[in-house]
């Protein structure tokens, strides 16, 4: 449970020095944190981080790209190069299902303000 | 001496140096938080007898729904304004960044207002995260194929 708060606050710690230093806009972050997640489990770091911090390292976007590269890998083991294609979008499938649904209906039941992004 | 030595103290507050000391102990406490909560919710979900990938991933989408309402209220904004990266990088700030738009367009209709601008960061994230995932499985495919 520290290390979750530890190293998922380094994680956050991380990007916010690249977006103090680079200026970097949000979703060049995003883009960044999900394409770094991918990287760490491409070379197999992803799982051991996984294991020490749980939802440390799940919950921030790198988790959205471990999961991807963990999903590849799996879909390549069972299926041969089809996996290529198919384990990227299994292995987000549910939190982009997610983010796009309760986006959708938050958007049909709240009126809207002018925002930044 | 006074007076200059408090002007001293307003520079140095408002100077990036501190600025950037401040942004990041937010983030860390910010961000550490929210994965802490995404912990809990895992656990809760792993101690009702929900295998361990699956609890973390209804973590997850625990939390994007969350932050959906959060969005929703106008409160995750707010929050975010203090919070930096600590609100941006969980999953929390990118059900933000789908969520937002799509109220904000909700004017241009729901096809080509909410429907498009859903995918505003969304389109982004899963284009590049799918991108470098298939470029991952052609590596693994191939160095299966030769060493394996």
């Amino acid at each position: 449970m520290l290390l979750t708060f530890i190293i998922g606050g380094a994680i956050c710690v991380f990007t916010q020095l690249l977006i103090d230093l680079t200026k970097l806009t949000p979703a060049r972050i995003l883009v960044f944190t999900v394409c770094l997640g991918v990287f760490l489990g491409g070379v197999g770091l992803y799982e051991p981080l996984f294991k020490l911090a749980g939802a440390g390292v799940s919950v921030p976007l790198i988790g959205f790209g471990g999961a991807i590269a963990k999903g590849v890998a799996e879909a390549i083991d069972a299926e041969g190069a089809i996996g290529i294609l198919k384990g990227p979008f299994e292995a987000c499938a549910a939190g982009c299902s997610a983010a796009l649904v309760f986006g959708y209906i938050t958007a049909l039941i709240f009126r809207g303000k002018p925002k930044r992004l | 001496m006074e007076r200059a030595s408090g002007y001293k103290a307003r520079v140095k507050r408002t100077s990036p140096r501190s600025r950037i000391l401040k942004n990041s102990i937010m983030a860390f406490i910010s961000g550490g938080t929210i994965c802490l909560i995404g912990e809990l919710i895992a656990r809760l979900f792993i101690r009702l007898g929900v295998e361990k990938s699956n609890a973390y991933i209804l973590a997850t989408v625990n939390l994007i729904l969350l932050s959906a309402i959060l969005t929703g209220f106008g409160v995750y904004d707010k929050i975010a304004r203090h919070a930096g990266a600590g609100t941006l990088v969980p999953v929390t700030g990118f059900a933000n960044a789908v969520v937002s738009p799509a109220i904000d367009t909700k004017s241009e209709g729901l096809i080509l207002g909410v429907g498009a601008k859903v995918f505003t960061v969304a389109g982004p994230v899963i284009l590049y995260g799918v991108l470098s995932g298939t470029v991952y499985g052609v590596i693994y495919y191939v160095t299966n194929l030769f060493m394996g």
